[in-house]
């Protein structure tokens, strides 16, 4: 090291930089303090003094003298945003080496034309400031996670007073301490470390020296209580020590009140497994008479029954449930049965529940259902006195990204839902029945019917005495912004001929 | 019974509820002198069980009294254990006491099924509601529902908590039958389905600008692997189901682990440890990595290698898709290398920009090269052929064979 020093400032004589071979040496102390750096390091930049002419020695001990009052040429460098953060990390680390590896990544982006070094993580430097960052990153968050507050007593307006003491091995307190200030700001606390000390004192903040061992040594009483929980929630069947100390390294256990309890746990760990596996079996213990268990029971039994013998529209559709005549149940969330009064005038006919009603577990509920919900009004149509219901009870689906994306319903899939509907149509027994969209078509009136050739009313006394075919209000939502507003008139004039025929009769 | 003497027995009726997250929540925090705590942003691990375990939350149950035989759990009715209860008001103490020391992020609270659902998940609320509206706490709540609770009573959790679940517990109804037969897969789809609902609500509420307004963000369910016979494809292809149609934020697995006072339905032996890290692994890479289910398992394979990680297992399956130019090919498809992960990928892509991609620079970014050397082009690096092709690579890549059982891993 000495020799390559000499070295260094022998050449920058050589080249007349500076006047004498003492400043020639550029021996800067930043302290342990990114401030202090960065002013320095501002002006031997502005200087034009190239990394390998510097020597920076932090002295012991520098953190909390006040940055120096430097003549800084006026020229600031501009770097990019990311080298500020990157540089504060690094700057909290413990290698010396941090300072001079700063400069060089700084002089590399401004001087040496590596605008875009850091975007290379690859590249020697920009490695080691990652390794370093990381290193001050995880530490400051281990001090959130490992330092335990011990009650130290309570101010007379009831304001508790807390202190802590905690070894890091990176100057980090500073720039841990915001994350105590926003979680225990209506607590007084101190925490103690060999590397600064942090303190929030009716609602003021302040650093401190480090101090060499923890000033106040007397156990809180929940500590205690934590062991009792750490030694009760670990799982002896699942002892993993290695990936506990990748997380919880050795170095943090003596200052955790729970970590002597570690050896022991893991010693008694195989015999309490074995103890657990050698042990009887026990037999099925029978449920006790309880009428919430009896309701339960009742919950999940679905008759497995013909359609065409249900009595009630309510029976319907707790039968649909347990549908398996087709595969559709198996993803759906469950049947979605029609909705409405039993005697109502109108019925309407859709698809299949889509996404939404699939959650909700009831019909029209999603955005198809509320474009058909402002048909219906301009129709002049009350939703609440009509049934409304489906062609097929389960949402098919087809997985697209992260989405289920509505899939149209087979033929078999139709076939096999038909007498669920046919069963609500003979209870409901309608006058005016609304098919939406080629599935209630192809359902009620067969594979023949098309909507583009018979929209409008259609002769199917078989279903009701007024049958009015249109489009599904899904493919209103779908067809294109020019022709949105006319398919919109053209759907309400559809939905209106059922009420105009209702006002005839 | 003093409290510390309930913590002991509900603590450890908690033990085996895997989900220990406290991430994903509304950042808030009590800088502006009010209230007690903080949360948002990513969760604290404050300490490891020697089971390598995160312990981030207080996780209890209010009582382990339980009306249900589920003959996984150590608090079925049949069960011997000894039974405890907190007040609601022991809770509410424990936690704030627990928080203030930093020991904790917060409150995971669950419960043993007494007298109804409601009854119970009434009692639940209470805790939290305690925490919320008289203390103040802006920790975080992670609460457990009942999926027959009523939909009100579900609403109220979700308003008091960050996160919700509902455990699923087994894949498929046929498997709840036989070992949790009070449980319903569809009433607990429906009860997540409800929630998603609330959720989307909340969260469009939210983003029109609703400040005040206070809701759980997510959320999660756990299902018990290894009880049974339900493979990993069964797993899978509900967990995929469940992210999609419920939008969870985390399906726990967790392996099935041996219980005191065990049931006679019970299988004889634990499943290997190592099948519940391969099923995470396997999620991780249909969640985060565009995989779907069937390119990780098929029909005549239901079940993950456990010697391999399933990414690799799926390259040596898809040989024909490598060696891949690391200079030219597409983030998805880079994504796809073994050995590569996001942030390293993210990397390269930025790397690639400006120079040109060799070995070294993936050494200096901690890529294993043993791991992706067969599968990768550089500018100083092509690989032969006969490297990609044949048994060798398998034998090169996989560990060498050892044992992994539930308890392969115990020190002495």
């Amino acid at each position: 090291m000495k020799t390559w020093m000499v070295t260094v400032c022998w050449r920058g004589w050589l080249r007349g930089r500076s006047n004498s071979i003492f400043s020639a040496m550029h021996s800067l102390d930043p302290g342990d303090s990114f401030a202090t750096w960065r002013i320095k390091a501002r002006d031997v930049l502005a200087r034009g003094i190239p990394p390998e002419e510097i020597l920076w020695e932090a002295a012991e001990g520098s953190l909390f003298e006040e940055p120096p009052e430097m003549v800084t040429v006026a020229e600031s460098a501009v770097v990019p945003p990311a080298f500020v953060g990157l540089a504060k990390d690094v700057s909290c680390h413990a290698d010396p080496r941090r300072w001079e590896l700063l400069y060089r990544l700084l002089w590399r982006i401004v001087k040496s034309g590596e605008r875009h070094v850091l975007e290379i993580a690859s590249d020697p430097d920009v490695a080691m400031a990652h390794r370093l960052a990381k290193n001050v990153r995880r530490e400051i968050h281990k001090m959130h996670a490992f330092v335990r507050f011990r009650k130290a007593g309570e101010a007379d307006d009831g304001r508790e007073r807390f202190v802590a003491w905690f070894e890091p091995d990176h100057f980090i307190v500073e720039a841990a301490a915001p994350f105590f200030r926003k979680r225990f700001a209506n607590m007084d606390w101190s925490i103690f470390t060999p590397k600064g000390c942090a303190h929030w004192i009716a609602g003021e903040f302040k650093m401190s020296p480090g101090v060499p061992r923890d000033p106040c040594d007397q156990p809180d009483v929940m500590e205690g209580i934590w062991r009792t929980y750490y030694r009760s929630i670990f799982n002896p069947a699942r002892l993993k020590m290695k990936a506990m100390q990748s997380e919880m390294p050795r170095r943090y256990w003596k200052n955790l009140p729970e970590a002597d309890l570690i050896d022991e746990l893991s010693r008694e760990s195989t015999a309490r497994t074995h103890g657990m596996i050698e042990e009887p079996l026990r037999p099925v213990k029978r449920a006790p008479a309880n009428a919430y268990l009896g309701k339960l029971q009742d919950l999940s039994s679905f008759p497995v029954a013909d359609p065409a013998a249900s009595t009630s529209l309510h029976d319907i559709a707790r039968m649909t449930q347990a549908c398996r005549q087709c595969p559709l149940w198996e993803h759906a969330t469950a049947a979605v049965p029609g909705e409405g009064p039993e005697n109502a005038h109108i019925m309407i006919v859709g698809e299949q529940p889509g996404d939404r009603e699939d959650l909700e577990g009831r019909p029209f509920v999603g955005p198809a259902g509320q474009l058909l919900d402002r048909a219906l009004v301009e129709a002049g149509l009350d939703r609440s006195t009509c049934y409304v219901t489906n062609a097929v009870k389960h949402f098919k689906w087809t997985p697209r990204g992260k989405l289920r994306l509505h899939q149209k319903p087979g033929a078999g899939e139709i076939e096999a839902c038909k007498p669920w509907l046919l069963a609500e149509l003979s209870k409901v027994a309608p006058e005016i029945v609304i098919l939406l969209g080629g599935t209630a078509a192809r359902s009620l009136l067969g594979p023949d019917v098309q909507v583009t050739k018979h929209r409008g009313l259609v002769a199917a006394p078989q279903i009701a005495s007024r049958v009015v075919l249109t489009v599904h209000p899904s493919y209103l939502l779908r067809v294109d912004e020019l022709r949105k507003e006319a398919e919109f008139r053209q759907f309400v004039a559809d939905l209106k001929l059922a009420v105009s025929s209702q006002v005839q009769e | 019974m003093e409290v510390s003497e309930k913590l002991a027995i509900l603590a450890d009726a908690a033990k085996y509820d895997a989900s220990c997250a406290s991430s994903g929540a509304t950042k808030r925090d009590s800088a502006d002198g009010r209230g007690v705590g903080s949360a948002g942003g990513a969760g604290i691990c404050h300490s490891y069980a020697p089971d390598g375990r995160c312990i981030s939350l207080l996780k209890i149950l209010l009582t382990n009294r339980c009306l249900y035989d589920c003959h996984y759990c150590i608090n079925r009715r049949s069960s011997n254990v000894r039974r405890a209860a907190f007040t609601p008001e022991e809770a509410v103490t424990l936690t704030l006491d627990f928080y203030k020391r930093n020991y904790i992020e917060g409150l995971f609270l669950s419960s043993g099924i007494i007298r109804s659902a409601d009854h119970t998940m009434e009692q639940v609320v209470q805790v939290a509601r305690t925490l919320r509206e008289v203390h103040d706490f802006r920790g975080y709540i992670h609460l457990k529902t009942i999926p027959e609770a009523s939909p009100e009573l579900i609403e109220q959790a979700a308003r008091y908590a960050d996160r919700i679940s509902i455990n699923l517990e087994l894949p498929t109804q046929q498997s709840l039958d036989r070992l949790a037969p009070e449980k319903n897969l569809a009433r607990t789809k429906q009860a997540m389905g409800r929630i998603r609902v609330k959720l989307d609500d909340a969260a469009e509420r939210k983003r029109e600008g609703d400040r005040k307004l206070r809701h759980a963000t997510g959320q999660s369910t756990q299902v018990i692997v290894g009880a049974d016979a339900a493979t990993d494809a069964d797993f899978l292809a509900r967990s995929d189901e469940l992210y999609r149609a419920y939008r969870l934020r985390r399906v726990y697995y967790s392996a099935f682990s041996p219980i005191p006072e065990p049931s006679s339905v019970l299988p004889p032996v634990a499943p290997p440890l190592v099948r519940e890290h391969r099923l995470y692994q396997a999620d991780w890479l249909m969640r985060y990595y565009g995989f779907s289910n069937s390119e990780l398992l098929t029909p005549e394979q239901p079940n993950l290698d456990l010697r391999i990680d399933p990414k690799l297992a799926w390259a040596l399956r898809n040989r024909q898709q490598f060696p891949l130019n690391l200079q030219t090919a597409s983030r998805l498809e880079m994504l796809r290398v073994p050995g590569l992960g996001m942030k390293n990928v993210d990397r390269l892509l930025s790397i690639r920009r400006h120079t040109h991609v060799r070995l070294a620079d993936l050494a200096r970014l901690r890529i294993s090269l043993p791991k992706v050397r067969a599968f990768i082009i550089t500018a100083d690096h092509h690989p032969a052929r006969e490297d990609l092709d044949g048994d060798r690579l398998l034998a090169r890549l996989a560990p060498r064979p050892v044992q992994l059982d539930l308890f392969g891993d115990a020190q002495p």
